[in-house]
């Protein structure tokens, strides 16, 4: 029970008032699906996973990853990647440089990082567009870079904050289907957060519905 | 981490402490306190020499009308071409009009105006041509008693700022529904406006109708080219007194300086019950429902009145640019006989050094506060601090505080603390000034900004470090740029600063150009404004073409 995503006793109140509370693990390469109308407080609870939650909000309970606690430490050192609805690619990096800003450090050298990006492009089938403008790419193009550019990081956990739901019908079920391979390759836990119950089905997990 | 923290402590610190200690240092003088002097015990002395002065209750008199008739003419003026014509297309045209005239220094507008309105102008010399006058007017229309012609330099140059205030605040208030609905229950559109909308937005604008109002009351380059002379307003009469040979008038210049600083606070208070006045007549004007339906004559003033103030402006620039190459240009003609660049050739040479010192004081002063401005939004982002209303107030104290009221003292402290007519104090007095514009431009887009961008970010990985320079700053390029213009703007068109803590060792375009108002050099003058515009515009250009250079191939930093 040491692996994956572990989240002990989770509680987030806000003036006192209880807004999510969740008990939950996700394994590697498992996906957990959590589900709910806006306003359930599906956002606050990826916002207090990944680090990033207004101090508004009181947090209780622990976050574990791989056994590890990263309730107190801040984003960028809990190696937690996330998607989110729009691809955010950065506007001004060129494609290959989105892809750099997220490319783990650990990989040194120019000529090195310039072939794993190259590699990376080719994997999801585009390859060449290291030098593209991201304002160019077609919104299949731009959601599989932003995967693309979140696994390089080499997150030890993947949060999806409702990442298909703006992707036309035919490009939504390939590109999901990418992204749940990926991370399974990857030996990933997944936390899907979605309104859309056909995303939960494909997710194929455990899902859990917060309540309004 | 903690210097971040402490920034915007120390922003505050760089731009009010100096107001507050040149407050003091007025004070004293004008309580009859000037060690320098011998002067140390404290006495009304300076206020009953103030009050002998027999030009006093004229000035007065005048500082007020001017101040407050200008103020007043400005925002209604604005107000009325928004009610009638906003969301038009010709409110539009207007607008494009307006705005970029906002960098145009005050100095080289008032120069173009007076090039325009004086007797042998080119309005005079248009009317010559109908009337078939062989002279100019025989009509004292610049530097008039009544202090009309500053008036209307004072109204063409706040117009473009009260509007762009306005156009800053407005689509929060969601105006557009707000007329629709005014409209469909049968109201004209300028009744509908000003009835629906103007309400809201007046609490937004108070603040720069504040600092216009005691700009207004207390400047001193646009009354010495346009205001009267004998006597001139408050503000320049103390300029003289301080720059007199005789030391002894700096506790009269202190007294008239503590005077206009009260003058201004009681026109602010003035106008403040004014505002109360108008809210209760208008409350029962919204109540009474009439809908006000011919307002036609009313948009087509008003259209006419902004069309009008921007027009004279560009033929004022214009009008400085053909007399910078004139060579014989008698009365009524009205173009010179001859063109030629002789007055560039000769003034140009000798523009270079204050050019080059206009230049290094803008960068460095508008360097400074953007990197202040930065670190407090940085703060305020990274710490979560809420900016609060009171926040707003300090920003604006510093365009509040009539510069005449308290840059004598702190001209008296540099004086004592041995830095006067350094470049150094020159720019610190530069970015008390810089640093509120720097702030307002930029702080809606650094807080518009998307912070998904940096959890992005951190959950690649990256440090707040990395996010604010490789991700917010690059991103950020173009509304960085357009503050860094607006600061530059700012401190080109400085006068009084420049002139009293630069002691008249430190030379700018602008101290150059004022500098001529008393001469009739009207080539030079044509050459030095033009050049003074030229360094004020030079910014606005390049936070023009370096994003569009540098983003070139990303289409998703076009439009930001």
């Amino acid at each position: 029970m040491a692996d994956g995503l572990r989240l002990d006793t989770l509680e987030i109140r806000l003036g006192g008032r209880c807004m999510v509370a969740l008990d939950a693990h996700v394994a590697p390469g498992e996906v957990l699906t959590v589900m709910g109308p806006s306003g359930s407080g599906k956002s606050t609870l990826l916002a207090a996973i990944t680090g990033a939650l207004d101090p508004a909000f009181a947090l209780s309970g622990r976050i574990l990853l791989d056994g590890e606690d990263v309730t107190a430490l801040p984003t960028e050192r809990r190696r937690i990647g996330i998607l989110f609805q729009d691809e955010l690619l950065f506007p001004h990096l060129s494609v290959g440089g989105n892809l750099a800003f997220g490319l783990t450090p650990s990989l040194r050298g120019r000529a090195a990082r310039r072939k794993r990006i190259d590699s990376a492009l080719q994997q999801i089938g585009l390859e060449g567009f290291a030098s593209r403008d991201p304002a160019t790419l077609s919104g299949g193009q731009k959601a599989r870079v932003a995967l693309m550019r979140t696994l390089l990081a080499d997150p030890r956990a993947l949060l999806l904050d409702e990442p298909f739901s703006r992707l036309d019908a035919a490009r939504r079920g390939q590109i999901r289907e990418l992204v749940f391979a990926r991370a399974k390759a990857q030996r990933l836990p997944v936390l899907l957060v979605t309104h859309d119950r056909e995303d939960a089905c494909a997710a194929g997990g455990a899902v859990i519905e917060l309540g309004a | 981490m903690s210097l971040l923290r402490r920034a915007p402590a120390l922003t505050l610190l760089v731009m009010l402490g100096p107001v507050l200690a040149g407050l003091a240092g007025t004070l004293l003088p004008a309580f009859g306190i000037m060690p320098a002097l011998g002067r140390v015990e404290p006495g009304l002395m300076p206020f009953s020499e103030l009050a002998a002065w027999p030009g006093l209750p004229r000035a007065v008199a005048l500082s007020l009308a001017t101040g407050l008739g200008s103020t007043l003419l400005a925002l209604a003026l604005t107000m009325l071409i928004c009610a009638g014509w906003q969301g038009t297309r010709a409110f539009r045209w207007l607008e494009r009009a307006l705005s970029p005239l906002l960098s145009v220094p005050h100095a080289a507008a008032a120069f173009g105006l007076a090039f325009l309105i004086a007797p042998s102008g080119w309005i005079a010399r248009a009317l010559a041509q109908l009337l078939g006058w062989e002279r100019p007017p025989d009509l004292l229309i610049l530097q008039d008693p009544w202090g009309l012609s500053l008036i209307a330099g004072l109204v063409v140059k706040e117009l473009p700022f009260l509007l762009l205030m306005t156009l800053a605040a407005l689509p929060a208030l969601r105006p557009g529904q707000s007329l629709a609905t005014a409209r469909s229950l049968g109201y004209g559109r300028s009744a509908g406006w000003l009835k629906t909308v103007f309400p809201r937005l007046y609490p937004q604008i108070r603040l720069p109708v504040y600092a216009v109002l005691a700009f207004s009351m207390s400047v001193v380059d646009v009354a010495l080219i346009l205001g009267p002379n004998t006597p001139p307003t408050l503000a320049v009469q103390v300029l003289r007194w301080m720059n007199d040979p005789d030391l002894a008038l700096r506790l009269r210049a202190a007294a008239g300086a503590l005077l206009q600083l009260v003058l201004t606070l009681g026109a602010l208070g003035l106008w403040r019950l004014g505002e109360m006045a108008v809210a209760r007549i208008g409350r029962a004007w919204i109540e009474a429902g009439g809908r006000a339906r011919h307002d036609a004559p009313l948009r087509a003033l008003s259209f006419g009145a902004g069309a009008l103030s921007a027009l004279a402006i560009i033929l004022g620039l214009t009008a400085l640019g053909v007399w910078s190459v004139a060579g014989f240009w008698g009365f009524p003609a009205l173009l010179p006989d001859a063109f030629t660049a002789k007055s560039w050739m000769k003034q140009g040479p000798q523009l270079l050094s204050p050019a080059a010192d206009t230049a290094l004081i803008a960068l460095v002063a508008t360097g400074v506060a953007l990197a202040l401005v930065l670190a407090c939004l940085e703060a305020e982002h990274r710490f979560g601090l809420r900016p609060s209303a009171r926040a707003l107030w300090l920003l604006y104290l510093p365009l509040i505080v009539p510069q005449i009221a308290f840059l004598p003292g702190l001209q008296i402290l540099a004086l004592v603390g041995g830095v006067d007519g350094t470049i150094t104090a020159v720019i610190a007095a530069h970015v008390i000034f810089v640093l509120p514009y720097v702030f307002l431009s930029l702080a809606d887009p650094y807080r518009g900004w998307d912070r998904r961008n940096a959890i992005v970010g951190h959950a690649l990985g990256a440090s707040p470090a990395r996010v604010f320079w490789r991700l917010r700053l690059p991103m950020l390029l173009r509304p960085m740029l357009t503050a860094m213009a607006v600061g530059c703007a700012v401190s080109v068109g400085q006068f009084l600063p420049t002139l009293l803590l630069g002691g008249g060792r430190v030379q700018t375009l602008t101290t150059e150009a004022v500098a001529l108002a008393s001469g009739g050099a009207r080539r030079v003058i044509g050459v030095t404004a033009l050049a003074q515009t030229a360094a004020a515009f030079l910014p606005f250009a390049l936070a023009l073409l370096i994003p569009a250079l540098v983003w070139r191939n990303r289409k998703g930093l076009k439009h930001g």
